[in-house]
């Protein structure tokens, strides 16, 4: 069959200064580079070219760069070239497109709608140099109240288990199998050193990660890979995934190719067979269902970790974060229709759920509107890019937030979106022995540190500016947040008055 | 609704209030207060207070005698005075407390009126709900530069008692609620205050002038609290001037909070409806919250309103650590940011509070039985030369002050754990949907 | 004759939302000298098992979390827990260890014995759904029936009921080394048994529902020929046994005999293993279904 398809990007490489060292050749993982076996020339194939940039990156005579593939197209708004392709793809195999990463479409970004504010005269900034600037979370559930003996300073009862977090941020989940083993490594060395937590995915924790099992965070998901009690008991807290945004409504599916034995190991499932995440937990049809296995879990850890729920955001979020805050869970994480994914169908990922910021911003408010926002945590994910979004995130209600692309892309991820065809040149979203090797866990989570840490001093910088010196009294305040370009409905969600209000 | 406004100047008003907007925040908007403009057509006027957010500076004094021995206004009016830079003719006002001992059992309403037909609704409303033994007009004195006062009036009343029985609800909440209506549902009404055996007197213009025109040395109590105003913008109303009080709780406050929206966005969950969109109020709401609803004492919760940092945790013996962490755990939304000082009055006595960076002034002084504390040293000192133990409140360190009766009936109560009684919110205990919401969906 | 301690709780009215995690109060403790002679006399089968020190907990009406809290209190004193008036209490046997061991008489709730690692759980009455939840090791024995999703991921023990399971039985249940979960059901099940099967054996003595094994890509279903559909779903195969199948399936069904044999079913018929020639094994072409699902 003729394929139809034409390449997405083109490789450029300055013949002037390309200096034949082949280093690109050895690193493409997807075989762009080659030698001609007639001539033995530097050749590229950018059919293959996925736009990693691990080329561009590393040539060490900066003679590569990779840009768009010149075809115009054929003028039609509607029937433009990345339209087409699709179609070619499918009629050519009669597939479902797979895609990776988070929602590319143009979408309103609406974090970039959302101004901050400063002090001026009335009120003083603050300095977060020289005064204290609080940024820890406790994450977990509390009562609405607190009863106390004052005299003798003891709680009547004791506070439900709680995460504690020096910086408001934590790792988004990403299981072994679909990232390689030192990715994880870095996340959670990274974790440790910040006085976070990762998340081991769904896949089960790794035997070299359960030392870092006070900072783990270990999922259960409707495939229940890894899930026993020990699993359970290895980390700091459980996290049921009901969905996650980049796929609302769909399973996990990890080809058997990426099964290999430290895969099936840590997933407890043979080598070489798919695992396949069901989409709804089989044991979870209803909101009182999410009760049941909230507190088997509680039942299987002896009350003793917090049991956070995941889902994606979706239309009907704000009730459904309500129902599960009365289900038990206590954190609720919600994670926007932007967050990243190692695959997931294409048109899943493109067209289903809704933004973080306005998902963030109902459900904080129908929680309020409950009573009951104050006995349970709020996590939001899903395109958080920077430590404006994280104070933005704040602001409109989040606890904390969790970052999953941007410690990728601190690794060395340039979001190519090719996560799932398992050639991850950046040794990142890989099994493949010669690309994690790529991966110096130790390097990158020096990386994640240095980045998470910049963060953190710009939401301190951002927190002075507002004369706020602790994060809990950021957390909801939505007057510091002014909207612009948004119509009315859009500041009616979000809960913020535009700007010049 | 369909009366005229009477009151076209920047003086002098109340907000217009859209009808059942008091429960509009358990409903699908959050933003629950801007009052509809009734007098389009006429000249733009300035937004009022509760229509826009308006920070202040404030001067903030207050004197007690811990012995419960009453005393006149004419300390506090001096005292308040001398710090008349600190304020700029915006707003002053005083509370007192003792000053009704006839009536000591009784709920003492001032209610501020901007017309006869506010007045009309408002005892109509009462007389439904309370069982009113005398109602008066608070006597005033004419001062040249208060303009356009409102109509106010105090009645002594209590609860009827086959309505409160009916309602579920405590005589506290029970007042508390009926005060909400009157203030949100009521156009032209505010009540100033609704405690026992207190009152408060305040309005637009210089504490001193406003003093002088509610002839605030004809009273006597045992604590007068005192405020004067610095308000960036007109407030254009008599009520939004302080102190703020709720019940017995009243609040003088200098600074501008910077947490004001995490803690309105807080007790409103619990019922509280922040339609000033004051510091002065959501703090009184907190203080309400975590004392009488939640049975902490004053100071804890004084305490979790500037609660220590992580790092002073951190370093505390792990028991202590403990309590600190379930406090800051439960109650972060409770902690008040920014800079402030407060001096919140009850029937207990008083409590003094800087935030926990001590961003503003407030001085403590004692003399005998009597307690003095204002935001400048000499304001103190002009009223009591020789004060002793002269000295600053502390940031986020509570500073209270009982009458001796108070201290001495706690200081016998043995060890208790609180029993927090929550009023149940509207939504949980309505049997129909709420016909104002269904009407703008609608 | 050792002692027998009965833990009689209050019932669960008036329960808290979220109920202390400490142990709950034990409002009376009653020494029992005749329990054992009673159970006989009561015809209970829990007889056997008395003979070995073991603890009686009535549960009755208490909150799961009391209820759960109470057994891993009785766990510590004796090997063996007798669980009587059992009436819904979720969670029996959640993560119970290689040694202990659940006498249930009456009415479990959800998720009986899940996570369970090595224990044994036996039920003289019929379990309620998720039975063997993501269960790990150890032995379910139900002299009854087992509702929906039963077995739901479970990865080792076994699992037998006497007489139906409900739907979605064994759902993406799977297997990992030397574990090897083992699921028997007497009587019939219901649709999507063995959906997304990724390991492990089920025997089905009845009928199976619609949807048989729609998804499965590991593992085993021995099912009577008579009763394989005829539109089996693509990717599955029947076959006949050969010698390992017939092992392990001969295996299976002595064990569900020695369980059950004899024991009268509500419908009056009375349990039998049926016999190893009427078997066959249904199996998935392939354990990569959905290779060719995808298009990128």
């Amino acid at each position: 069959m003729l394929d139809c398809r034409i390449p997405r990007y083109k490789v450029l490489r300055d013949a002037d200064e390309c200096i034949h060292c082949n280093l690109c050749v050895r690193e493409c993982a997807n075989e762009v580079h080659y030698l001609s076996k007639k001539t033995g020339a530097l050749k590229a194939d950018s059919m293959k070219c996925v736009n990693c940039q691990r080329c561009t990156v590393l040539c060490p005579a900066r003679a590569l760069a990779i840009g768009n593939w010149p075809q115009v197209d054929c003028g039609s708004a509607a029937w433009n070239l990345p339209t087409m392709a699709d179609i070619a793809t499918q009629s050519q195999t009669g597939g479902v497109l797979l895609a990776s990463m988070g929602n590319p479409k143009p979408y309103h970004i609406y974090w970039e709608h959302l101004l901050l504010n400063a002090s001026q005269v009335t009120n003083p900034s603050i300095d977060p140099l020289r005064e204290p600037m609080e940024t820890r979370v406790l994450l977990g559930s509390r009562p609405a109240h607190l009863r106390v003996n004052e005299r003798a300073r003891t709680l009547a009862e004791p506070l439900p288990p709680q995460l504690k977090l020096d910086v408001p941020i934590l790792f988004a989940a990403m299981s072994f199998g679909s990232v390689s083993l030192n990715t994880q490594k870095a996340l959670a060395l990274a974790a440790r050193e910040l006085g976070t937590y990762f998340n081991c995915g769904e896949g089960g924790l790794h035997r070299d990660l359960e030392p870092f099992g006070e900072h783990a965070i270990v999922q259960v998901a409707s495939g229940r890979f890894g899930v026993d009690p020990y699993y359970l008991n290895a980390g700091a807290a459980i996290e049921i995934k009901i969905g996650q945004g980049a796929k609302p409504g769909i399973g996990g599916h990890l080809p058997g190719e990426k099964i290999n034995a430290e895969v099936s190991r840590t997933r407890m499932i043979p080598e070489g067979t798919d695992a396949i995440s069901p989409a709804p937990h089989h044991d979870i049809y209803s909101i009182e269902d999410l009760r049941q296995l909230v507190f088997s879990l509680k039942e299987a850890t002896g009350y003793r970790k917090p049991v956070a729920v995941k889902v994606a955001a979706v239309h009907n979020v704000a009730a459904i974060a309500s129902g599960m805050a009365r289900a038990g869970a206590d954190i609720i994480v919600i994670d926007g229709f932007r967050g990243g994914t190692g695959a997931a169908p294409k048109r899943i990922r493109d067209n289903v759920g809704i933004p973080i910021e306005l998902a963030l911003a109902a459900v904080d408010e129908r929680l309020r509107q409950e009573g009951i926002r104050s006995t349970v945590s709020l996590v939001a994910s899903g395109t958080i890019r920077n430590s404006a979004d994280v104070v933005r995130a704040v602001a409109l209600g989040a606890d904390a937030v969790s970052i999953g692309s941007a410690a990728l892309v601190a690794m060395g991820c340039h979001q190519c979106g090719d996560c799932s065809s398992g050639r991850c040149n950046w040794g990142i979203a890989t099994q493949r022995p010669d690309l994690t090797a790529r991966l110096n866990p130790d390097q990158a989570a020096e990386r994640v540190v240095n980045l998470v840490r910049g963060w953190n001093r710009e939401i301190q910088e951002m927190m002075g500016g507002m004369g706020i010196n602790a994060i809990d009294s950021l957390r909801g305040n939505r007057l510091m947040l002014r909207g612009v370009g948004l119509n009315e409905k859009e500041l009616e969600i979000l809960g913020v008055k535009y700007a010049g209000e | 609704m369909n009366h005229p406004d009477p009151s076209p100047s920047n003086t002098g008003g109340i907000p217009n209030r859209t009808p059942g907007h008091a429960c509009a925040h358990r409903g699908a908007s959050s933003r629950p207060h801007i009052a509809s403009r009734r007098n389009t057509g006429q000249h733009p006027r300035a937004p009022r207070e509760g229509d826009v957010r308006i920070p202040s500076g404030c001067a903030i004094a207050a004197i007690m005698d811990r012995s419960g021995k009453r005393h006149d206004g004419s300390d506090i009016l001096r005292s308040i005075a001398l710090m008349h830079d600190r304020s700029n003719g915006l707003g002053g006002g005083f509370a007192a407390y003792g000053i009704y001992p006839e009536y000591a059992s009784l709920y003492a309403f001032h209610i501020m009126y901007e017309h006869d037909q506010a007045r009309r609704e408002t005892e109509a409303y009462l007389d439904t709900f309370f069982m009113s033994e005398k109602q008066e007009r608070i006597p005033t004195q004419p001062v040249a530069s208060i303009k356009n006062p409102p109509d106010i009036w105090r009645y002594f009343a209590a609860p009827h008692p086959m309505r409160l029985a009916a309602s579920g609800l405590d005589e506290a909440e029970y007042a508390m609620e009926h005060v909400f209506h009157i203030n949100s549902a009521i156009d032209g009404a505010f009540v100033a205050s609704s405690g026992k055996n207190m009152g408060v007197f305040k309005g637009v213009g210089y504490p001193e002038d406003i003093g002088e025109f509610y002839r605030i040395t004809d009273y006597a109590g045992w604590a007068w609290t005192a405020h004067g105003r610095f308000p960036t913008n007109t407030p254009g109303w008599w009520g939004g001037a302080h102190p703020f009080t709720l019940l017995n709780w009243s609040v003088v406050h200098n600074g501008e909070i910077s947490s004001y929206d995490a803690n309105r966005r807080y007790v409103e969950q619990f019922g509280y409806d922040c339609t000033l969109q004051t510091d002065t109020e959501v703090i009184t709401y907190l203080v309400d919250l975590l004392a009488r609803r939640h049975g902490l004492s004053q100071e804890l919760a004084a305490h979790i309103m500037t609660a220590p940092s992580w790092e002073a945790i951190d370093a505390m013996d792990p028991r202590d650590a403990a309590f600190e962490t379930a406090l800051r755990a439960t109650y972060g939304s409770a902690l008040v940011n920014g800079p402030f000082s407060i001096i919140v009055g009850s029937e207990e006595g008083l409590l003094a509070l800087n935030d926990r960076l001590k961003l503003r002034a407030l001085m403590a002084a004692e003399k005998g039985s009597m307690v003095y504390l204002a935001s400048e040293q000499a304001a103190i000192e002009v009223v009591c030369p020789d004060a002793e133990r002269m000295r600053a409140v502390g940031g986020g360190e509570p500073f209270v002050v009982q009458l001796d009766s108070v201290a001495k009936a706690k200081a016998t109560a043995a060890g208790q754990v609180n029993e927090p009684r929550n009023a149940p919110l509207r939504h949980e205990v309505g049997v129909l949907p709420d016909r104002h919401l269904l009407r703008k969906e609608a | 004759m050792s002692d027998q301690t009965t833990f009689e709780r209050e019932g669960g009215a008036g329960l808290p939302e979220h109920p202390l995690p400490s142990a709950p109060e034990v409002t009376a403790v009653t020494v029992e000298q005749n329990a054992a002679a009673q159970a006989v006399a009561e015809g209970a089968m829990a007889v056997e098992t008395t003979s070995v020190a073991s603890v009686t907990v009535e549960l009755g009406t208490s909150h799961f979390r009391e209820a759960n809290a109470a057994v891993r209190a009785a766990l510590e004193q004796a090997n063996t827990v007798v669980l009587t008036e059992v009436f819904a209490q979720r969670y029996l046997g959640c993560a119970m260890k290689a040694g202990k061991r659940l006498e249930i008489h009456g009415t479990p709730g959800n998720d009986l014995a899940c996570y369970m690692d090595g224990g044994s759980v036996e039920v003289f009455g019929s379990a309620q759904d998720q039975t063997a939840n993501t269960m790990n090791a150890g032995s379910v024995v139900v002299h009854g029936r087992s509702g929906d999703a039963t077995g739901y991921a479970m990865r080792g023990g076994e699992l037998l009921i006497r007489d139906d399971a409900g739907w979605r039985a064994a759902i993406n249940m799977k297997q990992y080394g030397d574990r090897r979960p083992m699921v028997v059901i007497g009587g019939d099940a219901g649709d999507f048994l063995g959906e997304y099967m990724a390991g492990g054996v089920v025997v089905l003595m009845g009928r199976p529902g619609s949807h048989l094994a729609s998804g499965m890509h590991g593992g085993v279903v021995y099912l009577q020929r008579a009763h394989v559909p005829s539109n089996l779903p693509q990717g599955l195969v029947a076959c006949d046994l050969d010698a390992e199948d017939a092992k392990v399936l001969g295996g299976l069904l002595a064990r569900y005999d020695r369980c059950f044999a004899g024991e009268v079913r509500p419908d009056g018929t009375v349990a039998a293993a049926a016999p190893l020639e009427a078997f066959v094994a249904l199996r998935p072409a392939s354990s990569r279904p959905y290779a060719a699902l995808y298009a990128s």
